[in-house]
């Protein structure tokens, strides 16, 4: 794939693959996305906007430059609205156009240590395993903080990227609460018309606030510690959003990992999802069973990532890997301006939450023939010989649910 | 939350308001009735020694140093206030720029005074509105409601000499806050576009020095006006239907 190098939300000539619930491969116009989803299904979206979360200062200590990257909340949003912490990388001299995977380590730090950020003063809390990783308090009360990294902080920048990101490059079009530390990209397809456009179609819209961390750290044993857990809160309009769609058995498609993680965190264990805020700590991959989303719209994620490792909770490596091939081959470009990818729960993996001990349609998928063009709006699961209800109505669905399995 | 049935009949605890312009004139008029009726309220001003000051006479808000004239200023602006408010439900784009002061005819009228009468009035409120959109369109689906009023004049639509740099401005202001409201009917964000009459204040006084100012509203009352209208702009609020659970 191509690394997408200029900081444009919605490029007109974005590209959007579609793999759907049989494993078949779409190559489409992004901005046909909704041309795929069906008159009740449901689109969450992550409405967080992204902090300039970038300070570039000193290490009082020793002199030196340092850049503060913040990563992670620590606590839920009740909480956080009323602390300045944070969990924060920091790197040496340097900046962004060095890869991160190259730049300097910072000076040794120590709890105590203090660090000057622009108008900001921060100290070191605790060291959190790791030499770049550490506990933050900033010096300040909270109308100080957010002065101070209104005015100090730029969005967290990308080697890739030509020119440097502004905020308003990084918010999107849906943005409402500053909480997230990179942006939740994905969100970037969801324009006010793509809304007007739903509203018509009947595809219902609802919203939650998901405190997207880190992407990557530079490190590849903190990036095996990714994602850090996440704050996350579902509005109750939210809560009764996904209630409607379980009783009427509609697909739930979450815009991005955050969606995911958040609304698969959420879940009780009778299926529903309440109204709530919460701290996610789980990671998803191939092992969990999806429960609330059918399909997630995402950008094109390299294997090994942690945004991968959880589309393979939607699909079969085997799936995954034609898409994967699909993106190389026709040069789909990359990152968080890149293209994307709609990819629905295979038929397969759903039969599976429904029935652990179903031995699984394996070969007869395997059989079928690859990656090929379809003309949109697909047949949806329902149309299979084996008649599913989307994972929203798997876990509590109303009788007519459950007539369908 | 209700934020008509409170005991107050005007109580508007909790809702999350912003007002532009809040250190002077009406927008400072608006910032002292709406905490008076209990709402959380964050205002911007560009000079920092007054925000300071209204700061202190208005405990409880938040004041923000921002020019909404400077598109770089409007995104710093946005996080203050987000953060602060957690989101929010009424936006009032009260900051106005006369033009060229004392007031000339538009043959005589500066470019660069056009410039920032278009800059403060049009696209600083199409800003601003646009980066918090998102966070009014989020509070409208929970039910919480959610207003943006836009400060007009008499001037958007009567063709008053050397008034041309504000009349246009407040013109486009008029038209966009019309355009806006059609647009967000189904958001349910509600726009609004009010004249609060001429008043006592000091952009008035830049236009008109030597007016009689008995003559003129207070903008304490026309301040009252404008939060009524906002009030009766919001939905009758629901009991809350769900509880929301903290862990």
């Amino acid at each position: 794939m191509i690394a997408a190098e200029r900081a444009v939300q919605r490029p007109r000539g974005a590209r959007l693959l579609v793999v759907d619930a049989d494993g078949r491969i779409t190559d489409a116009k992004r901005s046909r996305w909704l041309d795929f989803l069906q008159r009740g299904d449901l689109v969450i979206a992550n409405d967080a906007a992204t902090l300039p979360a970038s300070l570039f200062g000193t290490h009082v200590r020793t002199g030196q430059s340092i850049e503060v990257r913040l990563a992670a909340w620590r606590g839920v949003f009740d909480v956080l609205s009323r602390t300045a912490e944070f969990d924060a990388l920091v790197f040496g001299d340097g900046d962004h156009r060095t890869r991160t995977e190259d730049r300097p380590p910072p000076p040794a730090l120590v709890p105590g240590d203090t660090l000057l950020l622009g108008t900001l003063v921060a100290n070191v809390e605790q060291v959190l395993g790791h030499p770049r990783l550490v506990h933050l308090r900033f010096d300040a009360s909270l109308a100080r903080f957010w002065r101070g990294i209104a005015v100090s902080g730029t969005p967290i920048q990308y080697a890739h990227l030509r020119d440097p990101l502004a905020l308003w490059d990084t918010w999107t079009p849906i943005a409402a609460s500053p909480v997230a530390f990179e942006p939740p990209s994905a969100g970037f397809i969801v324009d006010w018309q793509a809304l007007a456009t739903m509203r018509v179609r009947g595809i219902d819209f609802a919203t939650l606030t998901h405190a997207a961390g880190l992407s990557s750290t530079g490190d590849e044993g903190l990036d095996r510690r990714l994602p850090f857990d996440e704050p996350y809160r579902i509005p109750p309009s939210t809560a009764q959003s996904i209630a409607r769609a379980q009783r009427r058995c509609a697909r739930i498609i979450a815009v991005g990992t955050t969606v995911v993680r958040a609304l698969e965190h959420a879940v009780r264990k009778d299926g529903v999802v309440r109204g709530r805020s919460a701290l996610a700590t789980q990671r998803i991959g191939a092992r969990t069973r999806l429960q609330i989303v059918d399909g997630i719209v995402t950008g094109t994620h390299e294997p090994r990532s942690s945004h991968y490792e959880l589309l393979r909770a939607f699909a079969s490596d085997d799936v995954l890997q034609r898409a994967s091939d699909a993106l190389e081959r026709q040069h789909f470009r990359t990152h968080e301006f890149g293209d994307s990818m709609l990819l629905f729960t295979d038929r397969e993996i759903r039969l599976r939450g429904v029935f652990p001990a179903f031995p699984g349609l394996r070969g007869a998928r395997r059989t079928r023939a690859p990656a090929t063009m379809h003309s949109p709006r697909p047949q949806p699961h329902m149309s299979s010989r084996v008649r599913m209800a989307p994972a929203a109505a798997r876990r509590a669905p109303p009788p007519g649910c459950r007539g369908s399995r | 939350m209700d934020i008509r049935t409170n005991e107050a009949p005007n109580a508007l605890h909790g809702l999350r308001v912003a007002v532009t312009g809040g250190t002077s004139g009406l927008g400072r008029a608006l910032v002292r009735e709406f905490r008076e009726r209990e709402a959380s309220v964050a205002f911007i001003a560009r000079d920092h020694v007054r925000v300071a000051r209204v700061m202190r006479e208005e405990p409880g808000t938040l004041g923000i140093s921002g020019d909404v004239a400077d598109k770089h200023a409007i995104h710093p602006i946005a996080l203050q206030l987000l953060a602060w408010h957690g989101g929010l439900d009424v936006l009032v784009n009260n900051a106005s720029s006369l033009g060229p002061a004392p007031l000339a005819l538009l043959a005589d009228t500066e470019c660069e005074d056009f410039e920032r009468a278009l800059a403060t009035n049009v696209l600083g409120p199409f800003r601003l509105t646009r980066a918090l959109l998102g966070a009014l369109a989020a509070s409208a689906r929970e039910g919480r409601g959610s207003v943006v009023l836009n400060v007009s004049s008499d001037a958007a639509v009567t063709a008053y000499t050397r008034w041309g740099a504000y009349g246009a401005s407040k013109a486009a202001l008029h038209q966009m806050s019309r355009i806006w409201d059609e647009e967000c009917r189904d958001l349910r964000i509600r726009f609004l576009s009010i004249d609060p009459g001429d008043m006592d204040t000091p952009l008035h006084a830049a236009a008109v020095p030597d007016a009689d100012r008995a003559l003129l509203r207070s903008p304490g009352s026309a301040a009252r006006e404008v939060v009524d209208a906002i009030v009766a702009a919001l939905p009758a609020r629901m009991p809350a239907a769900s509880v929301e659970v903290r862990e």
